[in-house]
């Protein structure tokens, strides 16, 4: 399998003094959906910042497709594309003309940028708005604004600094799904989020990033699989009988009101059980969902484990 | 980066620039061409008749070549510094750091935005002397590569201000404090003849001085240096700034964290 990035023995320290990266090794694979997630501090954007070269690391290498940043820097830097956190493009710039300009730099024949520009600003729903100076935009346009700029190229890996960071749902799910897309026709992504379910939601692989250090690197899977137990709440569309139990031993029952129950299940045990003794009882089940994000339990416990 | 990419982003760069001084022309063009014109008036056509002859021209034809140089050095200058500075405040100079644009590609497409400024001010400046003064141009050689070369230096010196600057005050230090008294000082509205002797040596150390001077001697056939030593002066600047700012460019000094 191509590694579509290999950070080893990453420092950084500031002027300053401070230790933004104490030696982080990191690998992720052609095609991954990859999520780098952390407190704020812990290290995300300067790991990016280093990869993107807007950073000057201390000491450690980083390789995009098997080419050195520093002595590759041509060859690495047509490689990807970076979606960063803030908004960087000039405020007084056509939509257009962002995207153009930024083709340019690439060295981009006209003809071609000028159909890269119309493909990805229709793909991201900002056609409409390309004579538009970019100031005008909403947040969310702007950030799909800084997408389109980042994929002009068509980078083999794209980075995404907190895309989704203060954009509405709708737009947030729909931002998803372009991802996905571009995910599955071969882009290798890079994504840091607040959202754990997000990073859930659309990443295979999974590393957390503490006070400069990786505190976990796993496949989302099994690191769900760590969880001892999950709170599951259940929705029913008639009154539970007072003095309702379940039979297993490793499932914690609790009536919240009428029609709803929070149902405690161990790490391993399958919920099939609980329907079937609710299903015994004639209580029929509405509707189910985890009483809080699963990744959000996990990341919290490696966080406490590293502090 | 292949060589026909550089020639684009080269290119990119250039039209970028030239398009943001288009845009804001008000701003950018038409405040200089004013102010040269006052001078014009004022300095050459008022207060000239009264002082009659300087360097053996009249003083409307002596001053008409420094003011010109001086609307291209101010705007050369002023161009690169706030264009870049603005780049680097609105964070969209990352757009750049990341793309595999050479160094020396995008330090060339801001100096030629500078030079598109200058020059094209300098062009204004020129088409409105022409009401005040009877403009013959002895060297055309001269006239042009000076002007050029003396454009070249100042975009150069106001992107490594923009590097340095921190805020808004640091890009308006330098042209206040320092290139406008050397302007001034620099041979625009007299002759280094009138200057006592160490006056005139410390004019000697004014590189602005040999750039006017040089131009002068290219429109009106007169100066008051060499010329030979002139061009050497502007070579070994541009030389010696063209690598300071590939140098800063190559270490990220106030691009890169």
């Amino acid at each position: 399998m191509t590694i579509a990035i290999s950070i080893q023995n990453l420092v950084k320290t500031y002027a300053n003094g401070f230790e933004a990266l104490k030696g982080i090794s990191l690998e992720v694979e052609q095609g991954d959906f990859f999520a780098l997630l952390g407190p704020n501090g812990a290290g995300k954007s300067t790991t990016i910042g280093v990869i993107s070269t807007l950073v000057n690391k201390t000491s450690g290498s980083v390789e995009v497709f098997g080419k050195n940043v520093d002595t590759h820097s041509y060859e690495t830097k047509l490689d990807f594309g970076v979606v960063p956190q803030e908004v960087n493009f000039s405020q007084f710039e056509k939509v257009r003309d962002i995207v153009m300009t930024q083709a340019g730099y690439y060295g981009l024949p006209r003809k071609l940028a000028a159909e890269r520009c119309e493909k990805y600003l229709r793909k991201l729903g900002l056609w409409d708005k390309r004579d538009e100076r970019s100031r005008s935009l909403s947040g969310g346009m702007k950030r799909r604004l800084m997408i389109a700029r980042a994929l002009v190229h068509e980078p083999r890996l794209l980075i995404l600094d907190e895309p989704t960071a203060g954009v509405d749902i709708e737009l947030r799910r729909s931002m998803w799904e372009f991802l996905t897309e571009i995910n599955d026709n071969g882009t290798t992504i890079i994504l840091t989020t607040h959202y754990l379910e997000e990073a859930e939601q659309l990443c295979r692989n999974i590393a957390i990033i503490d006070e400069g250090k990786i505190v976990e690197n796993t496949s989302m899977r099994k690191l769900l699989k760590e969880l001892d137990s999950q709170v599951y709440i259940l929705e029913t569309n008639s009154q539970v009988p007072a003095g309702f139990s379940l039979k297993q031993d490793n499932m914690v029952l609790n009536i919240v009101d009428e029609n709803i129950i929070e149902v405690t299940v161990s790490g391993g045990q399958s919920v099939n059980s609980v329907f079937t003794e609710f299903s015994e009882a004639d209580i029929k089940i509405d509707s189910m969902r985890n009483k809080t994000n699963r990744l959000e339990q996990l990341f919290m416990s490696k966080l406490e484990g590293n502090g | 980066m292949l060589t026909n990419h550089k020639y684009i982003a080269f290119e990119t760069i250039v039209i970028k620039e030239v398009r943001r001084f288009a845009r804001i022309w008000v701003q950018t063009l038409v405040p200089p061409a004013i102010t040269i014109g006052l001078y014009f008036v004022i300095f050459g056509n008022l207060v000239g008749r009264r002082i009659g002859e300087m360097g053996g021209f009249q003083y409307m034809e002596f001053i008409v070549p420094g003011l010109i140089m001086m609307s291209v050095i101010q705007n050369s200058y002023s161009n690169v510094v706030s264009s870049f500075f603005s780049h680097k405040f609105q964070r969209s100079v990352e757009e750049l750091l990341v793309s595999p644009v050479p160094n020396y590609i995008i330090l060339s497409g801001f100096i030629a935005g500078g030079m598109a400024r200058g020059l094209a001010v300098g062009t204004i400046v020129t088409l409105m002397s022409l009401f005040f003064a009877d403009l013959e141009i002895q060297n055309l050689f001269i006239t042009v590569s000076v002007v050029l070369l003396t454009s070249i230096v100042f975009a150069l010196a106001g992107f490594i201000n923009a590097l340095f600057a921190n805020s808004f005050d640091d890009i308006s230090i330098i042209p206040t404090f320092v290139l406008t008294p050397l302007i001034y000082l620099g041979g625009v509205f007299y002759s280094v003849e009138l200057l006592p002797p160490f006056w005139k040596l410390v004019s000697a150390l004014n590189p602005i001085f040999y750039m006017v001077n040089t131009f002068r001697y290219g429109i009106l056939g007169s100066s008051d240096v060499d010329i030979v030593w002139a061009f050497f002066i502007l070579i070994v600047f541009i030389v010696v700034l063209f690598s300071s700012c590939i140098m800063l460019l190559r270490k990220g000094t106030g691009l890169r964290s």
